[in-house]
């Protein structure tokens, strides 16, 4: 134990003066910072609801696109489209989303094959969807050699499967030991459990997830440059070329047509009500849930 | 899990939750001892359950439900593998062509049939690194808000609103980058910086709007949640006792944030910020909107460029020729690796964080 360094009360202050000031930079600097990027949210949707409110009518719902130079016409066919691909995508994804998801949480829980599940599953989570395109587009378009929905929803299902995984996984560890052995204890076999008392018990939770990855795709725009490719007619054909929003919303922003801009807005903003429509959903779902005051 | 579950949880980043063990839970427990709690014996390991479901009539059922659930398992794999398998197939010819030269050089001439990534490699990185450095300390600094400075009231609600910018659609960045952003970059912010900072060579004239800044502030704004609420959740991770050491130690706020918070977690938050990367490597369509998509490799930000993933967009469906489509799909499967490496290093690092500190008071 050295004597403690003596120090003239001034410098003292002068120290203790740069400490709180620093803090309270730090501070302001942080709500500084908050405020700052919640600008770039008003903005987007603001201008959004501003542009897109203008430009929706009743015709942009029920109309097709109309020809270069001519007025009015509507994103009907993408609309349709999106909702065609976007329900095989889940039909596909899902299951295999939340098969795996019961393997890793009921059979896997600890070894290291679920752990190099878990972590190929992150990884995959991060893969840039234009890659899941030209994967699709090697896999289904090359072979049959024309363009179709089909491959899209191929595309966009492979971007689900990990995102459900990792939620089930996640809601299914939140299920207490205690209920699935109740269940064991009444001799129903493990399987039965896992389908009517695990999966039921975790549901809410998985909805959520599985809700996260509709929304997640549903703004896709990539993989589907190459495999969906984008319709101007009406079509529910999944083995022809088809009619996406994102796709059409970015056809339209690079062309050079007002009329097409117009459209373009008024397609964003009907993208992002649907996607907010599914997280809101998602948010009433997870408050709801079965496991709430459970644990 | 009610108060800090984020409105919107990104899709992007699932942060390994530990599985809630029974407390006491030892690995080996087998039979269950009378008096005790169930739940503290782990179900895997009864001698009697064994016993019980081997007799029992769902025996055949249960081995073909946990094939199905293996079966699905294993699908993660599968795709990874065919994934890889399909671009690596399809881009042989590029490759063999090519070579490594492909990454090296910089010509891009569809018509003459020579390819060079180059300038496509330069964008991608210049502009990712270049969002990193707008969106990191912004970032870190609405982390440290939310988690140790906000009002408990405010932090549900503004926790929403910056995870919103990730439920944002590509496609919609791009369409406001366009109309709203670009204009801006062209006559308020181009002219500002090559006044100020066009002495370093970095922004000279001409300010179209669409360039490489352009594209890196578009990027900032879109990897901002991921960086910002993962970093979250691994400052969350550290326990309170550290935060609680360094005030008794006579801690300012900031101090305490520095000692305790940043140093544990800064494994994490550097994690964080490589999933960050790894986002804003593999944008797509906002990016391709906005850059102005030239193959050009030049020191001025705000000229356009070009990156991996937006000639991909581009030209895909245009490539004539087997040489040209093959080129395109090495780019992809280059991108592919870049990310999957990428993320598979920010994954430890946050797992390193996060999976230590199961045990946290609240």
């Amino acid at each position: 134990m050295g004597a403690l360094p003596v120090r003239s009360q001034g410098f003292e202050r002068y120290l203790s003066l740069r400490r709180s000031v620093g803090d309270g930079l730090v501070t302001l600097l942080s709500v500084a910072s908050t405020l700052l990027v919640l600008v770039p949210l008003a903005a987007i949707l603001g201008y959004l609801l501003y542009k897109g409110f203008a430009s929706l009518n009743w015709d942009f719902f029920t109309k097709v696109p109309a020809p270069v130079g001519e007025t009015g016409g509507g994103m009907a066919n993408a609309i349709v489209g999106s909702g065609v691909i976007l329900a095989l995508a889940s039909a596909l994804g899902i299951p295999f989303g939340i098969g795996a998801g019961v393997y890793l949480a009921e059979y896997g829980a600890g070894s290291k094959f679920a752990e190099a599940v878990r972590f190929t599953a992150d990884v995959l989570n991060g893969v840039p969807s234009i890659v899941m395109g030209i994967a699709a587009y090697a896999l289904i378009v090359k072979q049959q050699h024309h363009f179709s929905g089909f491959a899209g929803s191929v595309a966009l299902a492979i971007m689900m499967v990990p995102t459900v995984t990792r939620t089930t996984e996640e809601m299914l560890a939140t299920v207490p030991h205690s209920v699935r052995e109740a269940a064991f204890g009444l001799g129903i076999p493990k399987w039965r459990t896992v389908l009517s008392v695990s999966l039921r018990t975790a549901s809410p939770g998985i909805i959520t997830g599985c809700m996260l990855a509709f929304a997640r795709v549903a703004g896709e725009t990539a993989p589907l440059l190459f495999t969906a490719l984008g319709n101007q007619f009406f079509g529910v054909n999944l083995n022809e070329p088809m009619a996406a929003l994102p796709l059409q919303i970015y056809a339209y922003a690079v062309s050079p047509y007002d009329e097409w801009h117009r459209l373009a807005w008024a397609g964003a903003l009907v993208l992002i009500v649907m996607i907010m429509v599914s997280v809101t959903l998602v948010r009433i779902f997870a408050g709801r849930g079965a496991l709430k005051g459970g644990q | 899990m009610s108060e800090e579950h984020p409105g919107i949880p990104l899709p992007q980043t699932f942060i390994a939750v530990p599985a809630p063990q029974a407390p006491g839970t030892v690995p080996g427990s087998a039979a269950a001892v009378p008096g005790m709690d169930p739940s503290v014996v782990k179900a895997e390991n009864s001698t009697v359950r064994t016993y019980l479901l081997g007799k029992s009539s769902g025996k055949t059922a249960d081995s073909a439900f946990r094939l199905v659930m293996l079966l699905c398992a294993l699908s993660v794999f599968v795709i990874v593998l065919l994934i890889v398998y399909v671009l690596v197939d399809n881009s042989g010819l590029a490759m063999h062509t090519f070579g490594w030269k492909f990454f090296t050089t910089s010509v891009w001439d569809p018509v003459s049939g020579d390819f060079g990534a180059l300038p496509f490699i330069y964008g991608t990185l210049v502009s990712s690194l270049l969002a990193l450095v707008m969106s990191v300390p912004l970032a870190l600094l609405v982390a440290i808000f939310l988690l140790e400075i906000c009002p408990p009231f405010l932090r549900g609600p503004i926790s929403f609103l910056t995870e919103l910018l990730a439920a944002i659609p590509s496609v919609v960045y791009g369409l406001w980058g366009v109309f709203v952003l670009v204009p801006i970059m062209r006559d308020q912010v181009g002219p500002l910086l090559i006044k100020t900072l066009g002495w370093t060579g970095l922004f000279a004239e001409p300010s179209f709007g669409l360039g490489m800044f352009t594209a890196s502030v578009i990027l900032a704004i879109m990897i901002f949640p991921v960086i910002s609420s993962i970093s979250r959740d691994v400052m969350r991770a550290v326990p309170n006792h550290q935060r609680e050491a360094a005030l008794a130690l006579g801690a300012t706020r900031w101090e305490m944030i520095r000692i305790a918070v940043l140093r544990n977690a800064r494994i994490g938050i550097v994690g964080s910020i490589i999933l960050g990367l790894g986002r804003a490597l593999g944008e797509t369509l906002a990016v391709t909107m906005v850059i102005g998509n030239h193959p050009d490799i030049l020191k001025n930000l705000l000229a356009p460029a070009y990156t991996l993933s937006s000639v991909i967009a581009n030209e895909f469906t245009e490539a004539t020729g087997d040489l040209y489509l093959s080129a395109l799909i090495e780019i992809g499967l280059a991108l592919f690796l870049v990310t999957i490496v990428v993320n598979a290093i920010a994954r430890v690092l946050v797992w390193a964080v996060t999976q230590g500190n199961t045990a946290r008071a609240q």
